[in-house]
């Protein structure tokens, strides 16, 4: 996020796009129906389902799975048109206005009705809204990123930002919600095949050299070319992947397409899992070694708003279980390095040596001082709450031209209904933890697929009553929810069920930059199973 | 903030930067003002009168949690007319209820309890009366004793304000007021979420958690802050553990303007911690043998990864390898694995599941 979760009630208005706030960041999706019921800040929802934040709305805007950078472009098409738009910010802080107003010609309200099913004077009232309310911030989540086009629907939010000025002040920014509670202590850590820490790139000899000699090696050494992702690593298990070490992940099951990971995973000549369960991904492995979880070990977290903070050891490990982190140090030990440091402490002393944007930070200040936001250069200095005061870090903000493009895969005859994936607000990605839990599991122990009310009619579906979902990829056995919550035409499964496995349908196309695979969107058709029992 | 006001409690001159209460003043100083409406995040309500003080030129006693303090300000807190109507306060509460303390999941941190100690009420002083109402345990992870409220209204507050699940209103039954669950559901069929801040900010026994019952009593459980392992929020956790085993959550009350979460928690935070101690969970290494798993100790098991990874290594190279870090474990975790993976190995193929 450029900004923090604590700057709710200083927006003017808020746009959230492909986030389930209330459902997949509860806390925060609280703090934004508090700022709009209690503090009369505006609210714009774009989303295909009826989520529990459009209720407060005052505009909803309900696309069509897959067409999210079409109504963005869409809205700045409009704003741009109606001089709307911030234009001192514009020519004071961007670049690229020639290419990206010529792209904007593109998604007239007509074209972005037809593509996205909203209503042109929806859009016009969206875009008149949100341009002329004051200070706007735009919050998303997976909903815009696990598309085949994901990266140009990140550029089209920051787009819309840019042209509206809603950066580098309290109240606006880009602000993605981020799904696990450490995906950006994992990015920051460098756990990325093309950077270091604080995204220094490995492409770069002098970054080489600084950590060769941090770590004692020599950096003849090490790999100065870019490395492969999680998802072509997966593709290419056989040929150029041999061996494959996972920690804390469960690829079998939040791999979009179920049955390719396995059989990807099988064509390995050494597979190690480490986990705290013996999850599906660890079945198929040659090796697991039993891990801690967060509350066994004392470690720091990173959280959406890139504060970092201090999670304290509460419970002894079970058995003979190790933390990760020490699992790593023995190993290498053994492979003839000796010099990790070995308690959480030292490692983050190490890692903050070396990482510009988190030299100031101590466990201690991170103790005392509720966390710290990077960067944070020096022991003295506060953190940063906001990004891009003033000044972008790259100097302009860049505005990106952006081509409409389909969803990989379009409705059919034969599979004639659009499926978006997601999660549940009592359930957690793969269900390896909250499924094991009483009172959530308690709480929702089935998955439901949420079908129209409409369609379901059609169909001759009850609510409640078993049906088979089935998409080029697979077909799972589900129980109907028959809701007004979804539109026609479009059905909702969350992926938390083995049982039912939503990604026994999705597709594994990839963005071709982001390599993120199409999760949320895919064709599929439903079929009553025959009275039986 | 600059100290730039005195006011006198009891005899004794404190220093205070100003905005705050005489609640607030007393609090930080440790001088004792019994509260029982007032929490500092639902904020003042004025309904409860436990927390009355005197104020040197005023006629009548006045609500410290509702009073801001003023230069100069005499005000005492420990007068025979206060005393007095604390302890009526306590009686009357003890005898419209059924406050039976001894096996009470608050015994030990009921504010209630506590002003009736500082009182030094043994046992209700008036006649006990009261109709009994069933105990409401039909939600998932909440337990709701009727015959324990005390209509502070804390609940109600921070449901409607702090969380914003709008659930819980003072309804009206029977010729008294009580706290309902939409249109007076039973919890369990009503719109409630289950996120628990409720029975946070509850002062007595009448929210309470049922995976905690009977798992230890307050004094027992020990407090350490953690950060949930959910989503990316980030929320600041207190968990209360005993012998080794998760007792309940509690979002961090400390600080709490400060933390991330304000001191809320989801339901999956709240009550989504019992897989840590699953029969299930791996407790020693595993190797496969003939298609099966068999028990290893640490030395069998990392000598076997050491060596396939050497092995494999030097038959394809270093980019033969894959490292798949992981989004949920900590940044120490992550860096050491990148460290292992660039450093020991020598590959940039490392990435993390985040993508998935
Ligand atoms: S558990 Fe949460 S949603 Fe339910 S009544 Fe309590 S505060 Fe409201
Ligand atoms: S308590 Fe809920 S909102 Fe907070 S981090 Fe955990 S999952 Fe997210
Ligand atoms: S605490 Fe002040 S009136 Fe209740």
């Amino acid at each position: 996020m450029t900004n923090s979760l604590q700057e709710t009630e200083k927006s003017d208005i808020i746009f959230v796009i492909g986030t389930n706030t209330t459902w997949n960041h509860p806390v925060f999706g609280g703090m934004v129906k508090k700022a709009v019921k209690r503090k009369g800040v505006k609210l714009i929802v774009v989303d295909p389902r009826d989520i529990d934040l459009a209720k407060c709305a005052n505009l909803h805007l309900k696309q069509r799975p897959g067409s999210d950078s079409a109504v963005l472009m869409g809205l700045q098409h409009i704003i741009v048109k109606e001089n709307w738009y911030n234009k001192a910010f514009v020519d004071e802080r961007t670049e690229g206005w020639d290419d990206y107003v010529k792209s904007l010609e593109f998604y007239t309200p007509e074209k972005v009705e037809e593509l996205s099913g909203i209503s042109k004077q929806l859009l016009i009232d969206a875009a008149k809204l949100y341009a002329t309310s004051g200070r706007g911030a735009l919050y998303y989540a997976m909903g815009i990123t696990q598309h085949t086009h994901g990266v140009d629907n990140v550029k089209a939010c920051s787009n819309l930002q840019m042209i509206l000025g809603n950066f580098g002040l309290e109240g606006t920014g880009v602000n993605p919600l981020r799904g696990q509670n450490n995906v950006q202590g994992a990015c920051d850590m460098g756990a990325l095949p093309n950077v270091f820490t604080g995204y220094q790139p490995v492409t770069v000899e002098e970054n080489r050299k600084k950590f060769a000699d941090a770590w004692g090696v020599k950096v003849e050494n090490m790999d100065d070319k870019v490395g492969q992702t999680v998802t072509t690593m997966v593709n290419n298990a056989g040929d150029s992947i041999k061996a494959i070490y996972i920690m804390g992940e469960n690829p079998m099951m939040s791999d979009p397409n179920l049955h390719h990971a396995e059989e990807q995973f099988k064509k390995l000549d050494f597979l190690v899992v480490q986990d705290i369960f013996m999850t599906e991904t660890a079945q198929i492995a040659d090796v697991v070694l039993p891990a801690c979880a967060f509350a066994e070990k004392t470690g720091t977290f990173v959280n959406t708003e890139r504060r970092v903070q201090i999670s304290n050891k509460a419970l002894n490990q079970p058995g003979i279980a190790k933390n990760d982190f020490g699992i790593i140090v023995e190993l290498a030990k053994r492979m003839g390095c000796d010099t990790f440091p070995e308690t959480p402490e030292t490692l983050f002393e190490e890692m903050r040596q070396l990482t510009p944007s988190y030299k100031g930070m101590t466990y201690e200040r991170l103790e005392k001082e509720c966390g710290l936001r990077w960067p944070c250069p020096t022991e003295d200095h506060p953190g940063t709450p906001i990004l891009h005061v003033g000044k972008f870090s790259r100097g302009k903000g860049l505005l990106v031209p952006i081509e409409y493009r389909a969803p990989e895969e379009v409705i059919s005859k034969e599979y004639p209904i659009w499926l978006t994936t997601g999660r549940l607000l009592q359930h957690y990605h793969t269900g390896s933890m909250t499924r094991r839990s009483k009172v959530l599991n308690g709480l929702v122990p089935y998955a439901k697929v949420e079908i129209n009310v409409v369609d379901a009619k059609k169909l001759k579906i009850k609510d409640g009553e078993k049906v088979k979902v089935s998409s080029r990829r697979g077909s799972i056995e589900i129980h109907a929810e028959v809701t007004k919550k979804i539109q026609e035409g479009i059905v909702f499964i969350p992926f938390h069920f083995v049982e039912a496995a939503a990604n026994q349908l999705t597709n594994d196309a990839l963005d071709p930059i982001a390599k993120i695979p199409e999760y949320k969107v895919c064709a599929v058709k439903i079929e009553k199973i025959a009275d039986c029992c | 903030m600059e100290n730039t006001l005195k006011i006198t409690i009891n005899g004794k001159v404190y220093d205070s930067s100003p905005g705050k209460t005489v609640l607030d003043i007393a609090r930080a100083n440790n001088v004792y003002i019994p509260t029982l409406c007032y929490h500092p995040r639902t904020g003042k309500a004025g309904k409860c009168r436990a927390c009355l003080v005197e104020i040197e030129g005023f006629r009548g006693l006045k609500e410290s949690c509702a009073l801001e303090a003023k230069d100069g300000m005499i005000i005492k807190t420990d007068t025979e007319q206060i005393k007095q109507v604390r302890k009526m306060i306590v009686e009357l509460h003890l005898s419209n209820g059924e406050h039976n303390c001894i096996a009470c999941e608050k015994n030990g941190h009921c504010e209630l309890q506590d002003m009736a100690y500082h009182c030094g009420i043994e046992r209700p002083g008036f006649p006990e009366y009261h109709e009994t109402i069933p105990l409401d345990d039909s939600a998932e992870g909440i337990i709701r004793d009727h015959n324990k409220c005390i209509e502070c209204g804390r609940c109600v507050t921070a449901c409607n304000n702090n969380v914003m699940h709008e659930v819980l209103d003072f309804g009206w039954r029977s010729g008294h007021t009580k706290v309902i669950c939409d249109n007076d559901l039973p919890m369990g069929e009503s719109s409630c979420v289950q996120c628990g801040e409720c029975v946070q900010v509850c002062p007595v026994g009448a929210l309470t958690f049922k995976n905690a019952k009977g798992k230890g009593p307050y004094w027992e459980l020990e407090k350490k802050k953690t950060i949930c392992t959910y989503c990316g929020v980030g929320c600041s956790i207190d968990m209360y553990v005993k012998d080794n085993k998760w007792v309940y959550s509690m979002g961090t009350e400390e600080n709490w303007e400060k933390q991330t979460n304000k001191g809320m928690l989801c339901v999956k935070g709240r009550f989504g911690m019992d897989f840590l101690d699953r029969e299930d969970r791996l407790t020693t290494p595993l190797i496969k043998k003939n298609g099966k798993f068999v028990e290893a100790s640490w030395d069998e098991a990392l000598n076997l990864v050491s060596s396939k990874l050497g092995e494999t290594k030097a038959k394809y190279g270093a980019g033969s390898i894959g490292f798949f870090t992981s989004a949920r474990t900590s940044n120490e975790d992550n860096y050491a694995m990148m460290r292992f993976a660039r450093g020991v190995i020598g590959t940039n193929n490392v990435d993390h599941c985040a993508r998935l």
